[in-house]
């Protein structure tokens, strides 16, 4: 029996991932609840101005967008635990790097979906244009970034028994940089800055992104590992 | 050559010895039940056999192959049982064996899942969620699942925890069926009187070392239990 292919089983993961969240929608509905009632709280706690929300609007995108995603790759690995699944991926005669990048595309596509589905919620409670395509191809980079450091460490993480507490705390100082490029980049094109300004936080992005997911794709072999 | 094989194998985790030079082997088509108390180190042995931790020091071979090095060609040749069934609960029976029918590259067409479930007794039970099958169910379709890629190497630990008796003797059946067919089967396990009906070899580690191996042939539960017990020094089941 020949080995399967990387892809395949990247692609395996994936469609698994994708048709118990189908099924369930235990990561996607937790996340969807927790981030519209997050931008709620926030735009009836921020009674601004215009001018002092476009100051902020950047800053309460990106901070539900990260709350919502730890408490999704949370539950995307715990799923994993659970029942000792991550043992029987790691027991298939495939790669282990095949493991981490079929969890991360799927823990990209369902966070990417919820900061999709904030952009015209936002537009409508903050009174704010945020149909911009720099605006997109930020929220996929930085959620990209994210997930990726998120997607190993809660990997680490899913074995302890304060799991739900230790992704955000070690994950954030790791993921600052991200979130920093993310948030002056997302800025920067809300507030219609010259596009130089915010071309440079994106070039800065997609650098760190492309770090931290080599860093990433070969540690994980070693984070699975007794 | 034997199909499995450790030489000298030893494991620490920090600086607590676990499995002490172990010599092991096991032949093509052998039944071996595994016994000891808890912390004799038969969890850790199974979890190195399948490659899923890596040796301090010493040789693990299987079907030829070594471990680490060699980890993805081991893997293929072997299947897992255990106490967590190793399912998404949120799958269907058949959709949990064409996924993992996928990670071992097979040709996952119908035919196979059916024949799959028949197997186990699950054929009317494909299209159901496994979160709804009861604790034998969901162990008969974990091996289904492990028996997938008809692997030469057939890996159990503590399959029975948790059955209640119509559900060990359905596992009894399915292990027996399994030996049959040519499996080499590995079985760590508490319950003295099953490993003297199904297994023909017994091997009690303790202290992370091989305390006895010795055929079962003619010998019952209550004779293994006396060897036990003079073995690891406390009673069985402990």
């Amino acid at each position: 029996m020949k080995a399967a292919p990387f892809l395949t089983a990247v692609g395996a993961i994936l469609r698994k991932d994708i048709q118990a969240e189908l099924r369930g929608r235990e990561l996607v509905g937790a996340m969807g609840v927790f981030a519209l009632l997050a931008i709620l709280i926030f735009s009836f706690a921020l009674e601004l101005d215009r001018e002092a929300r476009s100051e902020v609007i950047s800053g309460v995108l990106w901070v539900t967008v990260i709350f919502a995603s730890i408490l999704g790759l949370n539950r995307s690995l715990a799923m994993e635990r659970d029942q000792g699944n991550l043992d029987a991926l790691l027991l298939a005669p495939i790669s282990r790097s095949a493991v981490f990048v079929g969890k991360l595309i799927g823990n990209f596509l369902f966070t990417f979906t919820i900061a999709a589905v904030l952009l015209p919620v936002m537009t409508v409670l903050y009174g704010f244009s945020l149909f911009a395509p720099p605006l997109l191809l930020t929220l996929v980079l930085g959620v990209a970034g994210f997930t990726t450091v998120g997607t190993l460490l809660a990997t680490m993480t899913v074995q302890t028994r304060a799991r739900e507490a230790l992704l955000p705390i070690v994950m954030m100082p790791i993921a600052l940089p991200i979130l920093l490029a993310a948030v002056r980049a997302s800025s920067a094109i809300m507030n219609d800055a010259p596009p130089e300004t915010w071309q440079a936080w994106m070039q800065i992005l997609a650098a760190l992104d492309a770090i931290f997911i080599t860093m990433c794709f070969l540690l994980f072999e070693y984070v699975v590992e007794e | 050559m034997p199909l499995i094989e450790t030489i000298a194998l030893t494991k620490r985790y920090n600086l607590t010895p676990v499995l002490r030079k172990l010599n092991l082997t096991v032949e093509k088509g052998e039944f071996v039940a595994l016994l000891g108390h808890n912390g004799s180190g038969k969890s850790t042995l199974m979890r190195l056999l399948c490659g899923l931790s890596k040796p301090t020091a010493g040789v693990i071979r299987v079907g030829g192959w070594e471990l680490p090095k060699e980890a993805a060609a081991v893997r293929a040749q072997i299947g897992v049982v255990s106490h967590k069934v190793l399912l998404y609960d949120t799958l269907t029976a058949a959709e949990n064996l064409r996924f993992f029918g996928r990670l071992y590259n097979l040709q996952v067409d119908h035919a196979l899942i059916e024949r799959s479930l028949k197997a186990v007794g699950l054929a009317r039970r494909g299209d159901d969620l496994v979160r709804g099958f009861s604790r034998g169910m969901q162990q008969r379709l974990s091996i289904a699942r492990a028996l997938l890629h008809q692997p030469q190497v057939l890996i159990f630990d503590e399959p029975y925890t948790g059955l209640d008796q119509d559900g060990a003797a359905a596992l009894d059946g399915l292990l027996q069926s399994a030996h049959a067919q040519g499996h080499t089967i590995l079985m760590a396990t508490h319950d003295l009187e099953r490993a003297a009906a199904l297994a023909e070899r017994a091997v009690i580690l303790t202290k992370g070392q091989i305390g006895h191996d010795a055929p079962l042939a003619g010998i019952d539960g209550a004779a293994l239990a006396d060897t036990y017990r003079t073995v690891s020094g406390i009673a069985a089941g402990g």
